[in-house]
């Protein structure tokens, strides 16, 4: 267990609030969490319980209405521009739909040159950042040469999604937050992109910030599991303490959710 | 990108317009290349000369060659040509009162009317029932269909200019013709002379210019603040969104044409250029892009690939012309050629009230409607002096939709046929 680590990312009240009047919508409620150093973390709810809403948050691309987000054990300061760049060579994501991460007007060459020049590896020779692109696309098992001067688009949805993947392995930040990475991927494609995923964790042991409305997933991955309902997290603690000994009934909702193949499905539940 | 426009010139709709279009602007940069007169040149003394060739008759006579062509129906053309609609109404009018069955009579057939005239007209009888004055009135018409009818041909003299005698110079007998390529002055008025005696051809052209290009300036202006605004609004929201919208929801109560009218009228005549309408109008339309843009910035600036640019570090300028700016650009490229239609159909509208560019300078489209108005081509049913303008007019708006229907069919993949 890597809960005896550093503490990485922490939060107290962290809220967030759409809107205001009638309209006011309350996505996160008051979450506290504290995320280790080389630990992998999955966050599992149903949909719009705010996940992708606290992911966001995390990840500094929205505001936090109320609450503190410490980075490292200090708070986090994404003020300015330039900090906002240095948080983000930390923390970076992958997201659930591959079709629409991307920028449809640009080449994949630019998707990681970008990557590198992030790393502040702008400068170096081409031949250099060449051979960083090939060595990231072949450890997700793709082929720089043929992707070179092609677009996004003209990709399959899981090749777009180990591309997101090579991403991460050139950027090497400290924490990764894969937001429902293999939801929108047909079955096949998703045990790879997993693959890929912890093959990639371990290999630079970062922290891994896995959210997911598969129960059985989070199972399958993560050391410490968060369940998320209503924007507020309702249970937390290892996988196995979580999952094998659910205290709420949301949880054991969720356990029994899960399909199972060689089971008959009870419905009653639904 | 090169994609895309293969794509947009295989669009029937587009190219049709695009066509269109085209030749419109090729007339315009050719053709005064070729006729050299300034636009607003007075050309013809007196209004509204018919559309035609106009063939100077000294030049005619003293044609160089002349060449005798004895041509069997000559004389019939002349003289059905000679006899003007009132001689022949007054010749049936007569005929009728003297006896001969009216359906008889076919006024247009001059050949008939002319023998029915000779068998029956006696100059001194007097029908009873008629005036005297009437009388003698049928007694000048017979007069004039006499000397229709004259073989004789016409003698040209020249005055001695110190005793005021004429001396004979030439005969120009009737079988006498002149080729035209002989003759140095012919002037071809496609569509005629207007009120003030300028061509209205080369007048149109100049006209379609000055709109096409009050148009371009009109839209450039009214895309430039709608999109600027847009994407304010919509890319930074908040306090910044709020004044925006605000502004954007005051010009969009207030009807714009009002506003154009009362501005272009506190500018004054004498300040009023077709550019300074042209800015006026801009001014006034950009409302509507800017809130289209504004809310479709507001749905990209939540897209995950904005999201994944931010993530790597990309500053906001980039965000805004890498990430979000090619994507509305479809949508802008269709609101800029509306623009333009509608700032042509807007200088039109303002010009009629009398409220265009001041009138000394350049021709307008609006411009030339607001002088056939005032001179009542409509009603003198003068059409070459309105109808081509109307026509212009709607060519070019027609081109410019058909060509944002064709681009929206190519970006818009639910709208294709």
């Amino acid at each position: 267990m890597a809960s005896s680590g550093n503490l990485c990312l922490s939060g107290t009240g962290v809220t967030k609030v759409f809107g205001f009047g009638r309209h006011r919508t309350l996505a996160v409620d008051h979450v506290d969490f504290a995320f280790h150093e080389g630990e992998i973390i999955s966050i599992v709810g149903e949909s719009g319980s705010g996940k992708t809403t606290l992911a966001k948050m995390l990840l500094g691309l929205i505001s936090v209405t109320e609450g503190e987000i410490y980075f490292q054990g200090k708070k986090r300061d994404i003020s300015s521009g330039r900090k906002k760049k240095e948080y983000w060579r930390n923390i970076q994501a992958i997201f659930q739909d591959p079709f629409s991460a991307y920028n449809t007007f640009h080449k994949i060459d630019a998707v990681l040159l970008d990557c590198i020049k992030l790393r502040g590896g702008g400068g170096l020779p081409k031949e250099e950042k060449v051979r960083l692109m090939t060595e990231a696309c072949s450890f997700v098992n793709l082929k720089y040469a043929e992707l070179t001067n092609k677009y996004p688009f003209e990709l399959s949805g899981g090749q777009m999604q180990r591309l997101m993947i090579a991403r991460i392995f050139l950027l090497k930040p400290k924490i990764l937050i894969a937001d429902e990475p293999t939801s929108m991927i047909d079955a096949c494609s998703r045990a790879t992109i997993l693959d890929y995923l912890m093959k990639l964790r371990d290999e630079t042991g970062m922290t891994l910030i896995f959210i997911t409305h598969d129960i059985g997933l989070a199972y399958y991955v993560s050391d410490t599991v968060y369940i998320m309902e209503h924007g507020r997290f309702v249970e937390s603690g290892s996988a196995d303490e979580v999952i094998l000994h659910p205290k709420q009934p949301y949880t054991r909702r969720l356990i029994s959710d899960v399909p199972k193949i060689y089971e008959e499905w009870d419905l009653s539940t639904v | 990108m090169k994609h895309t426009l293969n794509q947009v010139f295989h669009s029937g709709k587009f190219l049709v317009g695009f066509t269109i279009l085209m030749t419109v602007l090729v007339i315009v940069f050719v053709y005064p290349l070729i006729v050299r007169t300034p636009p607003l040149q007075i050309i013809g003394q007196g209004t509204f000369f018919p559309p035609g060739i106009y063939v100077s008759t000294y030049d005619a006579i003293n044609a160089p060659t002349v060449y005798t062509l004895n041509l069997p129906d000559a004389e019939a053309r002349r003289i059905a040509n000679r006899l003007t609609q009132e001689d022949r109404i007054a010749m049936k009018e007569w005929l009728v009162a003297f006896g001969v069955p009216e359906e008889e009579i076919d006024i247009d057939d001059t050949a008939q009317l002319l023998a029915q005239w000779e068998a029956n007209y006696d100059p001194n009888l007097r029908l009873p029932g008629m005036t005297f004055a009437r009388h003698r009135y049928f007694q000048r018409v017979n007069a004039s269909i006499d000397g229709l009818l004259s073989t004789e041909g016409a003698i040209i003299a020249a005055r001695n200019p110190e005793t005021g005698e004429l001396t004979e110079k030439s005969i120009v007998k009737q079988t006498d013709f002149a080729n035209v390529n002989d003759i140095a002055n012919v002037r071809i008025l496609t569509l005629g002379t207007d009120n003030f005696g300028r061509d209205v051809t080369t007048q149109l052209v100049a006209a379609a210019g000055v709109s096409l290009l009050i148009g371009l300036v009109a839209g450039l202006i009214a895309t430039t603040i709608g999109l600027v605004l847009g994407l304010m609004a919509g890319y930074i929201g908040g306090v910044v969104d709020d004044v925006i919208m605000f502004v954007t929801n005051l010009f969009t109560v207030i009807p714009t044409f009002v506003l154009l009218i009362l501005i272009s009228f506190s500018i004054g005549q004498d300040r009023r250029g077709a550019v300074t309408i042209a800015i006026v109008i801009g001014f006034t339309s950009w409302v509507w892009t800017a809130r289209a843009v504004r809310s479709q910035v507001f749905s990209l600036r939540n897209r995950d690939h904005v999201n994944l640019s931010k993530l790597s570090g990309h500053p906001l300028p980039r965000i805004i012309f890498a990430d979000i700016l090619p994507y509305i650009a479809s949508y802008v490229v269709m609101a800029f050629i509306l623009q333009i239609s509608s700032g042509i159909l807007a200088e039109a509208g303002l010009s009629i009230l009398g409220l265009g560019p001041r009138t000394t300078e350049t021709p307008t489209l609006g411009l030339m409607m607001n002088w056939a108005m005032i001179y009542q081509a409509h009603i003198l049913g003068k059409w070459w002096a309105y109808m081509p303008v109307l026509l212009t007019i709607a060519l070019i708006t027609f081109s410019m939709n058909l060509m944002n229907t064709g681009l929206d069919q190519v970006f818009n993949p639910a709208l294709r046929d």
